[in-house]
């Protein structure tokens, strides 16, 4: 099957819809990608937890998006036969897992974000979108509480752990503005009440943020660093390739074959 | 389960001399009466050292079995298998904590266990140091297995140890899911395209004599089994078990439309068993002895998430010493 690109004007609901599910399949997979790597066993089965939510919220995700798309593609046809371009995944997402300092510190950068995000849906004008928006709320919690128990341990824990956790920050905070990032097809939603503006769920990020690294005794970046952006565009960086390669290539190798 | 190794060596030992008698008698007749031995309960040294040599043996084969398997996460061909398969070896990790737990309330802890993994000197099944080519062999492992597993551990669900038949239990209960997950797998690639099919036969060809010989030695040859037996460790002997399997799984493979390979296989009308044909037991021995093609990797694989998260572990328990100081600084805020 060749795959069809999503077109630059595509009707707003269904790029927000596809870039929630891009990045939460993206996420997801970074986290499998963990899988008998883990440092501890407890960990190995948390954050397979965290992945499966992930995964689980991507596929109802890509199924609405096909439904609203129209064209007879299905949930695995959006996540396999689209090349990195197509994908519309917040960077922060396809950032390679690091050590595990990283790992959590982007779970916390994440989950603080689509925590409020996630809530704010459920009030969508768009029922399925809102229904999914309930069940990941209570999804995300866990993964909020999880991760930011992790990053006050290695915060606070050695000295090795706080420098570690110190060059995760150093690398991931330049991730973090486009979270709250709009275009035109973003505005067109918020106006109409389909999807809440994510600069008002700001004030709730830096306090959560704050929060945490205060009780794991690590700074708060200045205001003003400078913020990469472009995942929501199709502008990615070079390690989303290298993922996708590997996690298509099945569906790619044997066209139309079903597993 | 995953004891093939047990069967091996070091017989288990008679009852210390400094073991009373009367003890020892009342413990087997309680046994003999199908009693639950329980954690605080007198037992004999060697019942006490073979549970734990066979329990920790079984948990560290689910541990190691999550490599082969983890091995197709990140390439699981849809989105349904790939939850599925997260979820199986997140499944696998979680049968090795709770088996490791059953193992402590005999007095060992989770440290030394894994200690002896690491090491080298614990076995876990050989079946994991086969290596996982393609998408099929998550079909065949889930289907033959996690199968042969399941037809070991329904009797360990009537064990004598009671933390271990508990455990048992819930093992089988997410075993047989998986064995059913994997069979689907292989009946979906063999009425696929002609490259899956081919993909599932290959499969079938690599893994049904490792899997046959997940059942450990012929009863011959196998030293544990009549204590353990008595001891109700053990409910059947390795032949009884490889024979069962061997009943259940061969119809599937037939239904599959798929061939094994062994051309001595048949059904014998009278037993009403399949027969088959001779166990390369050279190769059994050649990977028990560390010599199969994966025994390395699967090792070094495990040493370095262990050693690779040992910061992790330091810290958490620094954070934790830290919180339990503050704590005593400022016992009023604490109260609060
Ligand atoms: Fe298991
Ligand atoms: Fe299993």
């Amino acid at each position: 099957m060749t795959s069809i690109l999503v077109a630059r004007d595509a009707p707003p609901l269904l790029l927000h819809t596809l870039r929630l599910a891009d990045t939460a399949l993206v996420l997801g997979h970074r986290l499998s990608e963990w899988t008998g790597q883990a440092p501890m066993l407890e960990e190995e089965l948390a954050l397979a937890n965290v992945a499966l939510d992930l995964i689980g919220q991507a596929r109802s995700l890509y199924a609405y998006a096909a439904e609203l798309e129209g064209k007879g593609r299905t949930e695995d046809d959006l996540a396999y036969l689209r090349d990195a371009p197509e994908y519309r995944n917040l960077l922060i997402a396809e950032q390679p897992n690091g050590d595990f300092a990283r790992t959590v510190l982007r779970q916390l950068l994440v989950s603080a974000f689509m925590l409020p995000y996630w809530h704010a849906l459920t009030a969508s004008r768009d029922e399925t979108l809102a229904a999914v928006a309930a069940k990941a709320e209570k999804e995300v919690a866990y993964h909020l509480r999880h991760a930011g128990e992790w990053v006050i341990r290695l915060g606070d824990g050695t000295d090795e752990s706080r420098s570690r956790m110190e060059d995760a920050l150093d690398e991931l905070w330049p991730f973090t503005g486009e979270m709250f990032e709009t275009d035109e097809s973003d505005r067109a939603l918020i106006a109409g009440g389909f999807a809440p503006d994510p600069a008002a769920l700001r004030p709730e990020w830096d306090a959560t943020v704050a929060r945490v690294f205060a009780e794991a005794t690590l700074p708060v970046p200045q205001a003003g660093t400078w913020m990469q952006s472009g995942g929501r565009r199709g502008v990615h960086g070079e390690h989303l390739g290298h993922m996708l390669a590997t996690m298509q290539h099945l569906p790619r190798a044997y066209p139309g074959a079903a597993w | 389960m995953y004891t093939q190794a047990l069967n091996q060596k070091e017989a288990a030992a008679p009852a210390t001399a400094s073991e009373d008698a009367e003890a020892v008698a009342r413990f087997e007749a309680r046994v003999a009466a199908e009693d639950k031995i329980e954690p605080n309960d007198w037992m004999p040294e060697a019942y006490r050292r073979t549970l734990i040599r066979q329990i920790s043996q079984h948990a560290h084969s689910e541990i190691i079995g999550m490599q082969p398997e983890g091995n197709w996460v990140t390439r699981a061909p849809s989105l349904r298998r790939k939850a599925a398969l997260l979820a199986k070896v997140q499944d696998e990790g979680g049968h090795g904590l709770y088996l490791y737990a059953a193992a402590e309330t005999l007095g060992v802890s989770r440290e030394e266990l894994s200690e002896q993994l690491l090491s080298g000197k614990a076995k876990y099944s050989s079946i994991f140091n086969y290596p996982t080519l393609t998408w099929a062999d998550i079909g065949a492992i889930g289907w033959l297995v996690d199968g042969a597993a399941i037809m070991n551990q329904i009797p360990l669900c009537r064990t004598s140890y009671g933390p271990y038949a508990r455990a048992m239990v819930r093992v089988c209960k997410e075993e047989s899911f998986h064995q059913r997950q994997g069979y689907e797998i292989m009946l979906t690639l063999s009425r696929g395209t002609p490259e899956q099919k081919a993909m599932a036969q290959d499969a079938l060809d690599r893994w049904w004599w490792p899997s046959l010989m997940m059942f450990g030695p012929p009863d011959g040859a196998s030293q544990h089994t009549d204590t353990s037996m008595r001891w109700k460790i053990k409910r059947f002997t390795n032949d009884e078990i490889r024979q069962q399997f061997v009943d259940a799984t061969v119809p599937q493979g037939h239904f599959l439309g798929l061939s094994f390979p062994d051309p001595a296989l048949r059904l014998n009308e009278e037993t009403g068993h399949w027969e088959f044909g001779v166990i390369d037991w050279s190769e059994f021995k050649a990977v028990l002895a560390g010599n199969g093609p994966c025994n390395r990797q699967r090792l070094r694989t495990r040493r370095q998430a262990h050693e690779g998260g040992a910061w992790v572990r330091e810290a958490a328990l620094a954070h934790a010493a830290k919180r339990r100081a503050r704590k005593a600084a400022a016992p009023k805020l604490a109260a609060e």
